[in-house]
């Protein structure tokens, strides 16, 4: 299969922080493919440059066949994006928005009207559709952004923190609508997104994005068969002796400390519970906490970066 | 053609964002006409006013709506500000059409919006005493979307160096009020000290405000071809200058 989107040592330096550090990815045709990586990795930088608005330091990339910095309006014409953050005129109406839309990105004036009513059915605005957006939930706001970035059949969507901000429904539906679409239409979505659920409910593929570089690559499902491994967490009153005695155990496969909490990567945890508890009380350490998790991404990600991905760097 | 389409939409969202702020346009006429009204009847009672057949209220006139056009164009420009902060501006900017055409959108929506004041003005000429023609009338529009142009472009210059609203009351008193006072809106620039002479000539808007005067008024320091002509060149400078700064200054748009 065909790549639609590839980078060559993509780089992109503000004076002399490097918030994008020489990344090669690689983006299969039709996938819907996620970006993960805590607040401050470089994702957003990364897909600003994918869609053009930034240049490249160095290295440069290809999206749909063109060259993002050679042949940028060749690009744009074959995206779709949503920011993160808001791009709403409060006192436009959602029809007028996509109106706009259609026009700046050439949709022809004889579908223009077809386009619009459909997208506004998809994205199910309803009778706000004709009210300004200063009226519209966050939801709303969101469906409108999608609904707008699509409107030119786009081949790549880019979603920057999709649902960020918004509540668990708003966020299922979201979610639902993004995976019917991918399957609809031929269309690539590339996703950033620190949310982990949201990770692996959508994405076929994700890199894990640490630090302006990519640290690894899988599907969702080869990443969790990865760690071969449950997690138990403990909090216990001396970590450091706690760690020290189990270094030995040799069930236990890996250990980390993440916000004074231990994770011990084991594997068939729900039988070694009581195993570690009767341990601790023979040293003398107090636990206060046992919990056992099978493995999910948010384990993924802190055994590739060594952290967890709600702390901020 | 696409490129025609892009700057028409971009006009047509300026437009509408102008005409639905509806006490935008209430404040941009009410504003003038207190100038006309208190400051032209007050001072016009206390100086006796040199030019025959001119009242004082009559003589600002032209420059009240200078004035007008001056503050609606560079404000509005600067007001690429609050669409880079809403994010609007992005959205724009990532379509495939050349800057050139988002500058050339912008500036001839912020015309618009100076055109629609200038007209209700020049409508209301009545109140001062100066009877309107249609010729007069219709050169007055032309001369005001020229100005307009150049001091949108000015305004949008001034945005992509700017990062936030903090820098407007810089803006007002180092850029916008200077403009003002130099331009010859309230007081005849003949016989001025040389070095104010000079400061006026600077000005671009002297020009424009000469230009309303000898076509409202037939009356003016220079002949209308060489005022006309410096402001097209004024326009045609700046409109060049802000698509060649957005195009350029990519981070500071985001």
């Amino acid at each position: 299969m065909e790549n639609i989107i590839e980078t060559y040592d993509i780089t992109k330096k503000f004076d002399d922080f490097t918030a994008v550090d020489t990344v090669n990815l690689e983006v299969e045709r039709n996938r819907v493919y996620g970006v993960l990586g805590p607040n401050g990795a470089g994702k957003t930088t990364l897909i600003s440059m994918l869609c053009t608005i930034l240049h490249p330091s160095s290295g440069t990339a290809s999206v749909n066949g063109h060259d993002i910095v050679k042949q940028a309006k060749e690009v744009r014409a074959s995206i779709g994006i949503v920011f993160q953050s808001r791009a709403l005129d409060d006192i436009l109406t959602g029809r007028e928005h996509l109106e706009m839309h259609a026009a700046l990105y050439g949709v022809p004036q004889d579908v223009r009207k077809k386009r619009i009513d459909e997208i506004l059915d998809l994205i199910d605005l309803g009778e706000k559709a004709d009210e300004f957006t200063k009226t519209y939930s966050g939801g709303m706001k969101r469906r409108l952004e999608i609904g707008r970035g699509l409107i030119h059949y786009p081949k790549v969507l880019f979603l920057d923190e999709p649902t960020l901000g918004l509540d668990p429904q708003t966020r299922e539906k979201i979610w639902e609508y993004i995976e019917d679409l991918n399957k609809r239409e031929d269309i690539t979505v590339l996703l950033t997104t620190h949310y982990m659920d949201e990770a692996d409910k959508l994405c076929d593929k994700i890199a894990i994005f640490n630090q302006g570089q990519i640290v690894k690559t899988d599907s969702p499902k080869n990443l969790k068969r990865e760690l071969k491994a449950d997690t138990i967490t403990l909090t216990v009153d001396d970590i450091d002796k706690f760690c020290k005695a189990v270094e030995d155990l040799d069930f236990i496969k890996e250990i980390f400390v993440v916000d004074h909490e231990i994770k011990l990567m084991v594997e068939r945890g729900e039988n070694l519970i009581t195993k570690m508890v009767n341990f601790a009380g023979e040293n003398g350490i107090d636990v206060k906490s046992v919990e056992l998790d099978h493995p999910n991404l948010e384990d993924v990600f802190i055994k590739y970066t060594g952290s967890s991905i709600k702390g901020e760097r | 053609m696409a490129e025609l389409e892009g700057i028409y939409t971009i006009w047509l969202r300026e437009t509408k964002r102008y005409i639905r702020y509806k006490s935008r346009i209430v404040t941009s006429v009410v504003t003038p006409l207190l100038w006309l009204i208190i400051f032209g009847t007050g001072l016009g009672a206390a100086v006796r006013f040199g030019q025959v057949g001119i009242d004082y209220q009559q003589f600002i006139f032209p420059g009240i709506i200078g004035q007008t056009i001056l503050f609606t164009s560079v404000f509005s420009g600067v007001s690429v500000i609050i669409d880079r902060q809403y994010g609007f501006l992005k959205e724009i900017l990532v379509a495939p059409i050349s800057r050139s055409s988002v500058v050339m959108g912008k500036a001839l929506g912020i015309s618009t919006a100076s055109l629609i004041q200038g007209v209700i003005l020049l409508l209301l000429s009545f109140i001062v005493g100066i009877s309107m023609t249609i010729p007069c009338f219709l050169v007055s529009t032309v001369l005001i979307v020229l100005i307009s142009l150049g001091l949108a472009c000015l305004g949008l210059m001034i945005a992509s160096f700017t990062d936030s609203m903090e820098g407007f009351n810089l803006i007002l008193s180092f850029i916008v009020l200077p403009m003002f006072l130099l331009s010859g809106a309230l007081f005849p620039i003949t016989g001025l000290p040389e070095w104010l002479q000079f400061a006026v000539y600077l000005n671009p808007l002297t020009y424009g405000v000469d230009a309303l005067r000898f076509t409202i008024l037939n009356e003016s320091v220079l002949p209308l071809y060489v005022n006309s002509a410096v402001l097209l060149g004024f326009a045609t400078v700046t409109v060049l200058t802000s698509a060649f700064l957005f195009s350029k200054k990519e981070q500071g748009l985001m």
